[in-house]
Order: C-alpha cells, then structure tokens, then sequence
C-alpha cells in the first residue's frame, strides 16, 4: 500500500476554449492537509471537478487507494469515499440538521418504513460530538450561518465515512472565529485519518492548516511543496510568474479631471469603507478574489443593490441611491460578470437586446422604429465585430465572447460616460478577448471612464491606469500602473495586512 | 474586520419564530373562537363544533392532498372537478342498489381517483407541463366528464337522495363509538399522513424534493418519482373525499364541489405550507381547515349574513401571506447580515 | 454554429406556425360544421355568435399581456363580478347609468391596481396574490349584494351588449373588441412597452439592470387588468340585462386557456396577441358550433382542457428539440 490515498496522473483536461489542464499531477496523502493555491481561473475548480467525477478526463489517470479508477458518475466518487463542501452547500434548507446530514441514508424498519428518529438524533449528537460542534440536530438549515451549515457539511461527510474531504474556498465568507473552529475541525478530522484538499485565497489559513501545498497557474501544475519549506513570498513568486505580453493593446489616453468619486461607501456583509474615484480617459482596475465584495461593490454604485452608509459623486454632485435606471440616466453603465442572468437576454435576438436600455428613446411616440433599430444594431455589430448569423439570432445562440459584446454593445447607444466592466473576458476565447480590451481601451481615449474588475492579474496590469484592490470587503492596495506588478497585486489581495484607504489622488 | 456578531441569539430567535408558525395559526384559531363565544356562546356548545367538525372534514382530508402536492413546489386545481366525478361516477353506480357496502363505495372512488391522480401526475412529470396548467386542464376535463357521464346515464337529472341507497345515506350521518364516521375517517387520515409526512423516508423525500430538487436529485432522490407519487396520493384523497360528499349532501351534482380547489389552497396557505415548498406541517393544514370551518360557521352565529364569508376567507389568506412575506424576508435579511463586515 | 442557426430557424417556423395551425382548425371545424349543421354559415348567425364570447375575449387580451410577463392574474372573473355589483348598487340607488358604470370601472380598476401594487411592494408571486383577490373581491360582491340581483337597466346601457352598429347588424361589442384587439396588437408587437414586456418575461433582471422600470410595467399591466376586466363586466352584464354576485364564475380559468391555447408561455417571453385572437374565435365557434347540434356545452369544457393539455406537450416536445430556454426557478 503506498502512502498516497489519492493520486492523479499526467491530468489533462480540453474543453473547446482550450486546456483548462496541462499535464497536472497531484497526490493526496492518508490524513494529510493538502491545499490547492492559484489565481482564479488557473484551473482549481476544474481539478477538483475531476477528482469527484464531475467532469470527465481527456488523458491521464486517476489512482484511488492502488486503483486505477473511473468514475462513472458524482455519485460513485461519493459512495466511494470522496466528499466536497462547496461555498453554498447543496442543502434541503427546509429540513433539520439531522435530516440533513442522513437524508438518503436514513436508517428505517424494513417493513414500516419507519425512520428511526431516535438513532437519527443520537448519530448526529455523537457525529456534533466528534467534531466539537454545539448545535441542536432539530434545527433548520435555513436558520444556521454559512459556517454552520459547512460544519453540518463535513458532519454529512463523516456520516457517510468519507476518506477525502474536499474545502472549497470554506474560509470565505466566515469570521476570524468561525474559520477558527473550522481548522479545529480540520485537525480532528486529520487525526482520524481523513485527507482534506483545502483551497483558499487567505494565504494565512493556508499556512494555519496545510501540510503541502500545490500551486497551479493556467492550467498547469508549478510545484508541491512541503509547508515548512515555502515562505509566503516564494508562494507568491509560484502563483504569479505569467506573462504580462502583447495581448493588451493599451492606448495611453490623457487623464483629465475627477467624474465619478466614492466615499467611504458600505454594505453590510459585503464590503466596507471604501473609497476611489475616477478620472476622464481612466481605466481603472479593481482586482481582487472570491469573497473581496468587488461584484457587490459594482452593483451597490449602478443601483442594483442598495448600499447601507457612504457617498457616491459624480462630477461633483452628491447622488443619492440609484436605481439602475437612475443610473443609467445618470452615464454609468454595467457590464455583469453573471452575464446570462443579467446582462443579456437570451431568448431574444441581438436587436432585441441592444436596443433594450434605450427603447424609449428609440421610440416615436412610443412606435419602435424598427429601421433605427436594425440599423443601430448593424453599427455595433460591425464595430464590435460580432458574430452572428443575423441581427436576428437568438443571442442564446451565440458564443461566450459573441454574448459579451451583445452585454457590452446595448450600452454604446446610450448616453454612458461611466463603464463598469465585470469580469469582460472571463470564459471568453483569445480572440474576442483582444477585441473587448481593444474596445475598452477606445473607450478611455474617448474620453470615458472605466472602472474594470478583473481577477485576471496579467489583465488588470495590461490595461489599467490605477488599480485598487480589495480583500474581504476592504481596499487594501492601491498602485498606479508604474509601481504595479503581479507579486504586490497579489499580496495585497491575499491579506488585510496593507490597510491602506485606497484614494486615487495620487 | 468587523466583529462577529453573536450568531446564536438571533439564530434561537430565528429558530423560535419557525416553530412558532403552527402555534401561531392554532392561536389564533383559539383567540377567534373565544371571541365568538363571547358573543354567542352557541359557537362552544358541543353541537355547534360536531357541526363544525363535520363541515370541515371533507376539506381537511382534501387539504392534506393540496398540501403534498405544494411541498413539492406544485398545485392541483383540479380537485374540486375531481371530487365532482368521483362523486357522480360512485353515486351513478350504487343508485338504487339497496344496501351497497359504503366502504365499498368510497374504495371505489379511491380507485377512480388514483386514475385521476396518475393522469395530472403523468403529464407534469412526463408530459413536463407545468402544474397549475395540467390540473387546469384535467379540471376541465374532469368537470365535462362529469356532466357526460351524468347525461349519458342519467339524462342529466342529479343523483338525489331518494336514488341514493338508505345504508349510504346513513354512513355520514352515523357513527361509530360515538364519533361521526365523517370525523372519524378524517382523524384517520391525519393520522395516516402524520405517519406518512414525519415517519417515513418517501415522506421525507417530499419535503426534500420540495425544499431543494437539485439537492435532492445530488444524493439519489427519485424527484420524477415523488411528484408523480403525490398527485396519485391526492387523487386518492380526492376520489375519497367525493364519495363523502355525495353521501354528506345525498346528491351528485355536475357541479359539485366547483370552487372547492380555492378553498383547499386557502387551507393549506392559511396553514402555513410555504407555496415556494419544503416547508408546512400536516397539524398547520388541519387547523387552516378548522379555521375556514369555524368562521364559517360563526358568521351565522354572531349574526353576519353568510355573505360575508368568501370576503373574510379571502382577506384572512391575504393578510396571511402578506405577513408570511414580510417576515420571511426579515429572517432572510438577519441571516445575510450575520455575515462579517 | 450552422447546425445552431438551423435548428433556430427550424424552431422558429414552428412557432411561427403555430398560429397557422390553430387558424386551420379554426377553418376545418367550420366547413365541417357548416356541412353537418344547417343554419351554420348563416352570416347573421355568425355575427351574433360573437355576443357570447366577446367579454372573455377582451379579458384574454390583457391577460396575454400579463402571461408573457411571466405572471398571471386569477382575479379577473371577480373583479368583473366587483364592478357590476358597483356599477348596479350605485344606479339602484339612483345615480344615473353612466355614472354608475364609472364608478364601477374605478372599483374594478382598483382592484387591479391593489393587486399589482402588492405584487410588485413585496414581491410576491402573482399566482397567491391574485388568487387571494380571487375570493376576497367575490366576496365583496356577495356582502354588497348577498343573493339579491339587480335588474331593469336602462336600453341605452344594455345596447353594450346586445346593440348593432346603426342600422347593420354587426354586433356592437364586436366592434368594441376589435379595436381593443388591434390596439393590444399593436401595443404588444409595435411599441417599446411590448418589447418590455417581452423582455421581463425572458428575464427580469437583466431588464432590471437595463433601466426598464420593471415593476412600473408589473403595476400598469395589472391596474390595465382590472380596468378591462371591469369594462368587459359592462357589457357582460348589459348582454345578460342583470347583475348578480356569481356574475362571471369560473371566467378567470377559461380566459387562460384561452390565452394558453393561443401559444402563449406560461413561463413567460413567448406568445402573440394573433395567436390568441384567433385562439378566442375557435373557441368560441367550437362553443357555438356544438350548442347547434344540440351537444351539452359542458363538453365544450373537455374540448378546451384537451387543447389546452395538448398545446403545451406540442409546446414541450418542440422545446426538446431546441433548446429553447433555460429551466427557470
């Protein structure tokens, strides 16, 4: 028997953008803590979807306990022994803890199908128990915490005596004390000869719990590591290493005076004084990774969702809380990373949803003028050289960079001065990533602003003037574009050590 | 970092106000009866609630139906045309027959309803139709049957209580160790689903289905399976509940029991059953029906015209859900906010 | 890609044909009819047929609108019955008819304005509000009325419902409900409000993030809903010359199948006002048609349950083949 419970082989996995893995190998030791660190999209997700079955291999082997193994499905990987926690557990929020944690496996007379209440309460008590948890097994999920409900995960996981537990990101949305009782949990769990595969942007847990570490960066595997080998730095220096090449086609544009600024603007659980402010013809990037309150923060200024305490300005003048329309009125547009759900409409065709922000304007004495339409939709199409087989295709039809330039079109009609990007080139292939920077580019020297939010590190440095960052809800960086590169990006990210109140007067 | 805040205060709360929801309802129930006998101490007289019991048992035994189907994120309007065919078919077939065994009659409409169940289950599970357009659709289906059947063999005269064999027209009006046989199967059949909902895996799996399908898909649940089997366990109630009807009116009519399928949702929201699923317990839903029973019943007793009734129904279910949408959306709103920061 | 463009436009002359099939039907079952029942193509026959569903018709229009929204509103047969109660109890007590029928379309246009300024405050699903105001507003009518009727409206107002156009004879409230058709028609399919309403039905955030006022168009749809819905309750009950509180029973479930049948989604995002149009002139006739030969109006209801069942599994089995849209929550 080798020391290994777990090990994957010369991985490679091809989806039709390209490899998501290159020739990875991983190994995963009997009751070990093994973390996974890596940007976003260097290919995390996409090994531990392997590692339970989810996603088929393209090449490689997958050894289980000295066996080669295929699974045939999620399930199998779960009866097997392989249990993951995702951010948002699959959970029956309607239902108690213990129902939770035995639902599927609930022990039952043969005859009367009579749940054993009994033994159920009794199972979860000693599994609460076991992993030191002080929770009523009668209480509803809907009522528990986030981090209550990850410990009523692993408490599921043990039920059904998992070998390998997989965290994914369990540290994100908890408290420094909540994270705390989880890492107790973890070295419980390690003790009774569960391996645990950790992954986590806060560099500190890593160090707290891990005994090796893997580092991926584009699909690819740059090294384990023994923890008592590596220094955050060194760790850094793994995740970082990209190119930043010729990909992003920034034209410099002059910086002219302050449109938009933020004051000391706050949400309750998402983000927290934050401060920035934009110029005429800057782009400015705001990096950060899952769980930095980026997203909400674009949406708390377009007026999607509302802000608890702060000021938001614009040339000056105080606004107060926007609806998106508002919003739109007012210049500032948003561009969603959640794009099928917010940005576009997919069962309509791409007049339908370009000329959607401005359909009243398009309108004469509320007629659609369909010509206007078609022939605005023609122009943009052309510029932003979508590819469609009409303007009357249904935009569901079209590819991930085809549907982003529809997301981004509809907003050049208006009167937008004001571009907030989210994630513009996620899933989206070489080339249409090149024309969307292109685009945004054009758009700063056209004298409008950009705010850019990317976790794309090589993106972030390609194209912005400025670049704040924040973690965990608060800005802790703030570079121009001469004093940036990857490695500071990237530690101001992983920690709230640089407190710092990012302004950009600077 | 902002501290955390302590999640187990509001978490108890939160925990409090969920059990609360049936106490809540029957609370309320008691708090209304009390103010009625204050004004006519009738309404507390033994009689009055046997009379209250049995005009709310038929709707119970439905509602417990309407009530599954809901925890599984569906609806069944058809039931009401359901009660009404089961109803003709069951009365057409013992008419002038003397002496026809009433448990047999009602287990004939228990299969003809299981008929109409498996038909609303097989086109919202295989056909992929949505609920409330399927059951609309059976609605009507089952309501022109009822007429044609009616037509064909009756030529269209209902089915009256003189047709109607003694032995039947005596099942509800008797009783068995002094308890109404009405009432009597209706404590029967909560108590079977109490059993069923709260004892049993399938029963389990329902408020799963209900409370998460994806979930319950993830961990080998039969989603397809529990819903189909829920519009055939309403079917049966509803094909039961028909032949009850028949014998507690002592006549089949082509639009029996119209209108019923609102008065059994109103139960089962009144009850508490979330209409988003998963959620609502058996006890909840029978004191929705009691409720519905006993205004009823007291709007002739403290002298309000009858017509007040539909209103009252009507303003009661949409202040519940009114209040039901506001607290649920400030449970929500403290759950998000015991996240840091 | 070329095989998702095909498979597009294969789909899309499917749906285009969907209105197609339901006119053929629409033909077919009049030339049979018109060969098996004597008097059938009678021109006035035809004409005065449409008196009987011209007040569902009118309420359908509105309805497409508020079922491509993705919502539905169940209370449309009670507030038609509301605002003829209104209308009745106020001239009963001496206000003049026209009056009386104003008040009562401002009853019903409340009603419709409650439902959808609840719907849209607490974002709540239509189906539990409406379905409330479903009893609640029924249950109005009956307090005001109990089981009383009221009748001996003056000629001028039931010339609403059984009135010709001057000396032709084509029925007045035909008239009426073809420029409310090609009004909605054109609203629905030419104006941005169309698109809007199109679009939530598809996806109400994106359109939230877009600047449409999404609840805005929620509470004009269902205020409109209950102004026509008391309108088409003028004429109701002008036709029938009496007002009671059971006015219109069982209304609210035909005028959706109607509309269902009309190749509207219930989903939302999918539906024509054509489509629906001819959807109430099949029904209709069929209604009409089978009330000739003397067959039992009740089996018009198996006909309608049966058509509508089966528009939605054609429906379903052209959406396999297509992706049509994502499952929605």
């Amino acid at each position: 028997m080798s020391e290994y419970i777990l090990e994957l082989k010369n991985i490679t996995k091809i989806f039709s953008g390209g490899p998501a893995l290159d020739d990875v190998d991983f190994s995963l030791k009997y009751g070990e803590v093994h973390s996974i660190i890596g940007e976003n999209g260097a290919g995390k997700s996409t090994l531990i979807k392997i590692i339970t079955g989810v996603y088929s291999l393209t090449s490689g082997k997958i050894i289980y306990e000295d066996k080669d193994t295929v699974w045939s499905s999620p399930i199998e990987s779960i009866n097997k022994g392989i249990a993951a926690i995702y951010q948002e557990p699959a959970i029956f929020p309607d239902l108690n803890i213990a129902e939770n944690i035995f639902m599927g496996h609930q022990a039952y007379n043969k005859y009367t199908r009579k749940i054993s209440w009994r033994s159920l309460y009794k199972k979860t008590d000693n599994l609460m128990k076991e992993l030191n948890i002080d929770l009523n097994p009668k209480q509803k999920i809907r009522t528990l915490s986030l981090a209550e409900r990850q410990m009523v995960e692993i408490a599921k996981a043990l039920s059904i005596k998992s070998k390998i537990i997989i965290m994914d990101e369990p540290t994100s949305a908890l408290s420094i004390s909540e994270s705390e009782k989880l890492f107790e949990i973890i070295a419980q769990l390690k003790n009774s000869g569960v391996s645990v595969i950790f992954i986590s942007h806060r560099i500190e847990d890593i160090f707290r719990v891990t005994d090796r570490l893997t580092v991926l960066r584009d699909g690819k595997c740059i090294g384990t590591k023994d923890i008592e080998e590596v220094t955050k730095d060194d760790l850094i220096q793994m995740m970082v290493g990209r190119k930043v090449d010729n990909l992003y086609p920034k034209i410099e544009a002059e910086i002219k005076e302050e449109i938009l600024s933020v004051k000391n603007l706050s949400k309750k659980g998402a983000f927290k004084d934050v401060n920035f402010s934009l110029h005429e013809g800057e782009i400015l990037g705001l990096y950060g990774l899952i769980g930095s309150g980026r997203t909400e923060l674009a949406k708390a200024i377009f007026g999607m969702d509302p802000y608890d305490s702060g000021e938001v300005f614009l040339e000056g003048q105080k606004l107060n809380r926007l609806t998106p329309s508002q919003a739109i009125e007012n210049g500032i547009a948003y561009i969603p990373e959640n794009r099928d759900e917010e940005g576009i409409i997919l069962g309509m065709n791409l007049v339908s949803n370009i000329s959607l922000p401005i359909l009243r304007k398009i309108s004469k004495f509320t007629w659609l003028d369909s010509e206007a339409e078609k022939e605005l939709t023609n122009k943009f199409v052309d510029i932003l050289e979508i590819k469609a087989s009409g303007i009357d295709q249904k935009v569901m039809n079209l590819s991930g960079g085809n549907k982003q330039k529809v997301s981004l079109a509809k907003w050049l009609a208006t009167k937008t001065k004001i571009f907030i990007f989210d994630e513009p080139t996620k899933g989206i292939d070489v080339g249409a990533k090149a024309s969307v920077h292109r685009f945004i580019s054009e758009l700063a020297v056209k004298g409008n602003c950009v705010l850019m939010i990317s976790s794309d590190l090589p993106e972030i440095i390609g194209m912005s003037d400025n670049i704040l960052i924040m973690h965990e809800g608060l800005v802790t960086g703030f570079f121009s574009r001469a004093e940036a590169n990857q490695e500071k990006i990237l530690e101001a990210a992983l920690s709230n050590i640089n407190k710092t109140n990012g302004n950009t007067n600077g | 970092m902002v501290d955390k805040r302590n999640s187990n205060t509001s978490g108890s709360l939160v925990v409090k106000f969920a059990s609360i929801r049936e106490i809540s309802i029957l609370g309320f129930l008691i708090v209304f009866s009390l103010v009625i006998s204050l004004i006519n101490p009738v309404f507390i007289s033994l009689d009055n609630l046997y009379d209250i019991a049995l005009d709310t048992a038929i709707l119970a035994i439905v509602a417990v139906g309407q009530m599954m189907v809901i925890l599984t994120r569906g609806i069944d309007i058809s039931v009401g045309a359901g009660i009404g065919l089961s109803g003709m078919i069951v009365a057409l077939i013992i008419k002038d027959t003397a002496n026809f065994n009433p448990l047999l009659a009602i287990l004939i409409g228990m299969i003809i309803g299981a008929a109409m169940g498996a038909l609303n289950g097989v086109l919202i599970v295989k056909g992929n139709i949505p609920p409330i357009i399927a059951t609309l659709g059976t609605m009507n289906i089952f309501r022109g049957l009822t007429f044609i059947i009616n037509y064909q063999i009756n030529g269209g005269q209902w089915v009256g209580a003189d047709k109607l064999p003694e032995a039947f027209k005596n099942f509800a009006r008797g009783t068995f160790l002094k308890i109404p046989n009405l009432i009597l199967i209706t404590i029967i059949v909560y108590l079977i689903f109490y059993y069923f909902l709260n004892h049993t895996t399938t029963g389990r799996e329902i408020y799963a289905t209900g409370s998460s399908p994806e979930s319950a898909k993830i961990i080998g649940i039969n989603v397809k399976k529990t819903i189909f089997l829920t519009y055939v366990i309403t079917g049966i109630l509803v094909g039961m509940a028909g032949v009850l009807w028949v014998a507690r009116y002592t006549s089949a009519q082509t639009d029996s029991a119209s209108g019923f399928e609102f008065t059994t949702i109103t139960a089962v929201i009144l009850g508490g059953v979330a209409v988003a699923g998963g959620s609502g317990s058996i006890w909840g839903v029978l004191f929705g029906a009691i409720l519905i029973g006993a205004i009823n019943s007291s709007l002739n007793l403290i002298g309000v015209s009858p017509f007040w009734k539909l209103a009252i129904n009507g303003g009661i279910i949409l202040v519940a859900v009114i209040i039901d949408a506001v607290l649920a959306r400030n449970i929500n709103k403290a759950l998000k906010e015991r996240k840091q920061i | 890609m070329m095989d998702m463009v095909k498979k597009n436009n294969r789909f899309k002359s499917v749906f285009s044909r969907w209105e197609t099939m339901l006119f053929l039907i629409f033909i077919i079952f009049n030339i049979l009819m018109s060969f098996t029942t004597p008097y059938y193509l009678n021109a006035q026959s035809i004409l005065d047929m449409t008196f009987i569903f011209m007040e569902k018709g009118l309420v359908a229009l509105i309805m497409t609108l508020i079922i491509i929204t993705g919502n539905i509103d169940l209370s449309v047969a009670s507030t038609m019955s509301l605002s003829s109660v209104v209308m009745a109890v106020s001239f009963q007590s001496g206000i003049n008819i026209w009056v009386s029928v104003l008040l009562g379309m401002l009853a019903g246009t409340f009603c419709g304005f409650l439902n959808g300024f609840i719907i849209t405050r607490l974002s709540l699903p239509s189906m539990i509000i409406t379905l409330a105001t479903f009893s609640f507003y029924r249950g109005i009518s009956y307090v005001i009325l109990g089981d009383k009727a009221v009748s001996g409206f003056t000629e001028k107002f039931t010339y609403l419902g059984q009135g010709y156009i001057g000396s032709t004879k084509i029925p007045f409230p035909l008239v009426v409900f073809i420029v409310l058709a090609i009004v909605f028609s054109l609203v629905l399919h030419k104006t941005f409000m169309g698109r809007m309403i199109y679009a939530i039905g598809w996806n109400e955030n994106s359109c939230f993030a877009s600047g449409i006022p999404v609840k805005k168009i929620k509470l004009i749809l269902f205020t409109l809903s209950g102004f026509i819905s008391s309108f088409a309750a003028m004429f109701l009950t002008a036709r029938i010359g009496n007002t009671r509180p059971n006015l219109a029973t069982g209304f609210e479930l035909e005028i959706i199948t109607i509309v269902i049948l009309g190749g509207v989604m219930i989903s939302g995002g999918i539906g024509t006002m054509p489509g629906v149009i001819i959807s109430i002139f099949l029904i209709g006739t069929i209604r009409y048609g089978l009330g000739l030969n003397n067959i039992p109006g009740q089996i018009m209801l198996i006909i309608s349950g049966a058509l509508l069942i089966l528009s939605i599994l054609i429906n379903n089995i052209v959406k396999n083949f297509s992706k049509l849209k994502p499952l929605r929550q």
